[in-house]
């Protein structure tokens, strides 16, 4: 699916990276655990998270994870958008749950890792 | 080529800075996307692992044709036992190391996955010298 698709049923906000909403994400992994996203190696992830924090951005920028869903209606701080910009990532908020999130992404589509 | 980063233990603010600064480096010299995020994610782990359990600490990488080094050496608590450091899931990381996002307790056993060769040598008081190689001609 696309990612504006992925925006569309979260009724998220696209707090960066609205020029990559047509990029294609295959691969859902929901957690606040940044060690447990370092041992993926799918492509085309997107990484649900209630942590709003520099190292959320960080984990991304080394597991070349190109969409970060933030639940729970966390806000992105500003030197979290400036680190995503330059690695061209989209951050996304939203005010669902972390289960309400995932269960309406698993509906349209978005696969599990394992 | 070789460069050093110092890290800052405490400080999550500043966590990730040397690993972004070696994955910008990797990717100018052309080596392929795999190997990149291999040597990153396990870098990145232990820049954290000295961020969240010592308290300071430095790393070292070197670059050649064939083979990428690094060490990553820190002044810290040490781990008195590391068999059971790298075993996944064991953590003694505190409650603020936890809100940031880290202590699963698979930082050391996804370094040994990601590495070539990893190796771990500490001092119970004095600190912990992790060092890693990746090899860039596929030999594993
Ligand atoms: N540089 C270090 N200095 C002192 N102790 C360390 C160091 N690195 C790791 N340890 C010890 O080894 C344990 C396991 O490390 P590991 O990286 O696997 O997990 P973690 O850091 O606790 O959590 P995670 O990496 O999953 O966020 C740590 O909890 C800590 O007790
Ligand atoms: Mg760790």
């Amino acid at each position: 699916m696309k990612i504006s698709q992925l925006v569309e049923v979260l009724e998220g906000k696209v707090v960066c990276g609205e020029q990559f909403l047509d990029k294609e994400v295959q691969y859902g992994f929901a957690s606040d655990l940044m060690s447990d996203v370092l041992t993926l190696d799918s492509d085309k992830l997107v990484l649900i998270t209630g942590l709003n924090n520099l190292q959320t951005i960080r984990t991304a920028e080394m597991a070349d994870i190109e969409c970060v869903i933030f639940v729970r209606n966390k806000k992105v701080l500003p030197p979290m958008i400036e680190i995503a910009c330059e690695h061209e990532m989209v951050l996304v908020e939203c005010r669902f749950s972390m289960f309400n999130a995932v269960a309406r992404l698993s509906t349209a589509g978005l696969k599990p890792v394992y | 080529m070789k460069f050093k980063y110092e890290i800052e233990g405490g400080n999550f603010s500043k966590a990730g800075n040397a690993s972004s600064e070696v994955k910008k480096i990797l990717k100018q010299l052309n080596v392929p996307p795999p190997i990149i995020k291999r040597l990153v994610v396990a870098l990145y782990e232990g820049e954290v692992n000295v961020v969240a359990h010592a308290w300071n600490g430095c790393i070292y990488v070197e670059i050649e044709p064939e083979r990428i080094d690094v060490k990553i050496e820190d002044k810290g608590p040490g781990i008195p036992d590391i068999e059971q450091a790298m075993q996944e899931g064991f953590s003694t990381a505190s409650q603020a190391v936890r809100e940031m996002g880290f202590g699963a307790g698979m930082g050391l056993p996804n370094m040994k996955k990601n590495a070539d060769q990893l190796n771990i040598s500490s001092k119970v008081g004095k600190g912990t010298i992790v060092e890693l190689v990746i090899f860039l001609n596929g030999k594993r």
